[in-house]
């Protein structure tokens, strides 16, 4: 069996999307005739044409803004940010008019903004955000964000059949990193549902996007130190697999959460807070978060990588709370 | 005397164009004009009463404007209007239902947005031929970019028709959306209105360009002005441009030469406005001098049939609009994505 990249993945599901439906089409820059600036969309205009492969000015606004039109009118866009930082240029339109059409107004504006997010690609500080802290108190969107090539494609078929915009997160670090064997058939990945890829009975990191393979990571060295970790990869941040998280700290009573992003007022402290106010009773240990630093990303490696979590930090973490 | 008023009379009827319109059709703007002016009047009565529960927005001396480039699109086509708030006749020509728009007013349940949005931020492109906007200026030349797009790509031959004010020009939004448009070459109208103030700011202190219209040469699209007070010169001006864009010509920029006769809403007694120039505005009143021009093109004697039946609509429109029920509180939860169907219901 051929095995595929997270970035193939992503490609996949695109291009099977626009084959099956014709109202799916893609807008960005670059993504026709360069196929890309990472060549996510590679091959898709000599398939579909520049009337579907839309290439446009540097403009985030005019990406979503007319992504959005175009939605309202029963189309189903998918609007590529070059790096999902540029996506904070046309904040403003994503949270103000796509963001509440529906619930002000009735009317459905189902868009895809999916675009490269995340560090450790030596990207700086313009090139290396993960977005989705900054999303999740303006609702009307639904947040994603795979770690798996699997997830990458099913999810993105979920997302561009979702009847409501979604932020799609992709993991950058991973596009060529990783490798998997996929299903021939259709499939999609249900927005908001966890995924547990590991379990265990001892303690519980909930992650997401690239930090599961640092969870992973934490969870093989603590297996040898007799230690049962539970790996739990949310991948919808919103809506966000609740049930799914407290069923785990009631098996384990003990959780870290683990994200990209900078700590304050990062998704980890929801889910934080979720679990205090839901599953107090269930817990040894204080709920304990790992993320980046909060600062802005820094670009020499040494520096971001100090910036970023890891798995001796999780590690640490885990350690503190075993022995709570 | 008699040869002097014969003589204007003959003289008024030469230069009367009525840029393919019939009687019909002059007659029916009347009636929008009058319909936006005494809707308005209304909903200050209803303003005062307390009855309308956010800021009440005046479109006086724009109605003409506004009834007028609405009514050069064609809905059966799939056009489609995005007004600002001071377009409420734009809408109406489109076929906002004047009830609706009082109840939107009024934050009624069975409003268009049940009470959600406020005014005229309602209607959909593809369902009402117009769109409400948001109050971010300048957001939606990008989104009637892609309505403009979706049509192209769904093979109608629909033309959009944007509203946007000289200080939403000053946003990175619409030069975003104008160049994109411009760019694609899509069927689209932008009515740039320069109506003298942004809420208290002269569009002195808005652009130092010389001309609204002049912002054309950065996207390089088609430009013009107009008389906004003049309600067949603007007629025709937005004729020409929607024929060019439905021919495949692409944007044209039209900036719409007029004034705010109001504050920026009613709260606002608009001080800053030298008093001068709000006398010499109100000479140009664009309902009084649209009705002088029919009179004296002897289309019409007098407008009292058109005055009685915009009346009694507006009357019929408040008596549905006061006794629909407000919302229920626990509804607030509801609408959010599509999975719950609140909106289906």
């Amino acid at each position: 069996m051929p095995e595929t990249t997270y970035i193939e993945a992503i490609t996949q599901a695109m291009s099977e999307e626009m084959a099956r439906d014709e109202r799916v089409f893609l807008i960005g820059e670059d993504v026709g005739v360069y196929g890309g600036a990472f060549k996510t969309s590679a091959g898709l205009i000599d398939r579909f044409g520049p009337e579907r492969v839309i290439d446009t000015p540097i403009s985030e606004i005019a990406i979503v803004g007319a992504a959005s039109g175009a939605a309202l009118m029963g189309m189903r866009p998918i609007a590529e940010m070059q790096f999902i930082d540029f996506i904070t240029c046309a904040y403003d339109i994503l949270v103000n008019f796509t963001a509440t059409s529906r619930y002000r107004v009735g009317s459905a504006c189902p868009i895809v903004v999916r675009g490269p997010a995340g560090a450790g690609t030596h990207g700086g500080p313009f090139h290396s955000l993960s977005p989705e802290a900054m999303f999740m108190n303006r609702p009307g969107i639904k947040i994603v964000s795979p770690g798996t090539a699997y997830d990458a494609k099913g999810l993105l078929k979920a997302a561009i059949r979702d009847d409501d915009p979604v932020l799609f997160i992709e993991n950058k670090y991973l596009y060529r990193r990783i490798k998997e064997t996929l299903p021939d058939d259709d499939y999609v990945v249900p927005i908001g549902k966890a995924n547990v890829r590991r379990k265990g009975k001892d303690l519980t990191i909930v992650t997401w996007g690239a930090m599961i393979y640092v969870a992973d990571e934490a969870a093989e060295a603590l297996a040898k130190d007799g230690v049962s970790v539970e790996v739990v990869d949310l991948r919808s941040i919103i809506p966000f697999d609740e049930e799914a998280i407290l069923e785990s700290v009631a098996k384990t009573n003990r959780v870290i959460i683990l994200h990209e992003a900078p700590l304050t007022g990062g998704a980890g402290a929801e889910f934080a807070a979720r679990i205090a106010e839901k599953a107090f009773d269930y817990l040894d240990a204080p709920v304990k978060r790992i993320a980046s630093l909060d600062v802005p990303t820094p670009y020499s490696p040494p520096l971001e990588e100090y910036y970023l979590p890891n798995a001796a930090k999780v590690l640490a973490a885990a350690r503190e709370l075993l022995a709570y | 005397m008699s040869d002097v008023s014969t003589q204007h009379a003959a003289r008024s009827t030469q230069h009367f164009d009525s840029h393919g319109l019939t009687r019909e059709q002059l007659l029916d703007i009347d009636y929008y004009l009058r319909l936006t002016r005494t809707l308005e009047e209304r909903l200050v009565a209803l303003f005062r009463q307390a009855k309308v529960i956010g800021g009440l927005f005046r479109s006086l001396g724009q109605e003409g404007e506004s009834v007028a480039a609405a009514y050069a699109l064609d809905y059966k086509q799939g056009d489609v209007v995005q007004p600002l708030i001071r377009n409420m006749g734009a809408i109406l020509v489109a076929g906002a239902k004047p009830a609706d728009i009082i109840k939107q007013y009024m934050a009624k349940g069975d409003s268009p947005t049940r009470g959600r949005e406020l005014n005229i931020h309602f209607g959909h492109p593809a369902r009402d031929g117009f769109i409400g906007q948001i109050s971010m200026l300048g957001d939606m030349i990008p989104v009637m970019a892609g309505i403009s797009l979706a049509g192209r790509m769904q093979k109608k031959s629909l033309v959009t028709l944007a509203f946007i004010g000289d200080g939403a020009s000053s946003t990175g939004a619409f030069y975003e959306g104008m160049n994109f448009a411009a760019v694609q070459r899509l069927p689209m109208v932008v009515c740039l209105e320069n109506n003298g103030y942004a809420y208290s700011t002269p569009t002195s202190r808005q652009t130092a360009a010389r001309s609204l219209a002049e912002k054309a040469m950065a996207f390089g699209c088609a430009s013009d002005t107009v008389d906004g007070n003049d309600v067949l010169a603007t007629y025709g001006a937005v004729k020409r441009a929607v024929e060019h864009a439905r021919a495949g010509g692409g944007v044209t920029l039209l900036e719409v030469v007029t004034f705010r006769m109001k504050g920026h809403a009613e709260h606002d007694n608009q001080s800053y406005v030298p008093p001068e120039v709000l006398e010499e505005w109100k000479a140009k009143d664009p309902v009084a001098r649209y009705e002088k021009t029919l009179i004296d093109a002897g289309i019409a004697a007098d407008f009292s049939e058109i005055q009685d039946r915009v009346r009694r609509e507006v009357d019929a429109a408040t008596d549905e609009a006061e006794r629909s029920p407000m919302p229920r509180g626990e509804e607030a939860a509801l609408g959010l994505y599509g999975g719950d169907g609140y909106w289906d219901a």
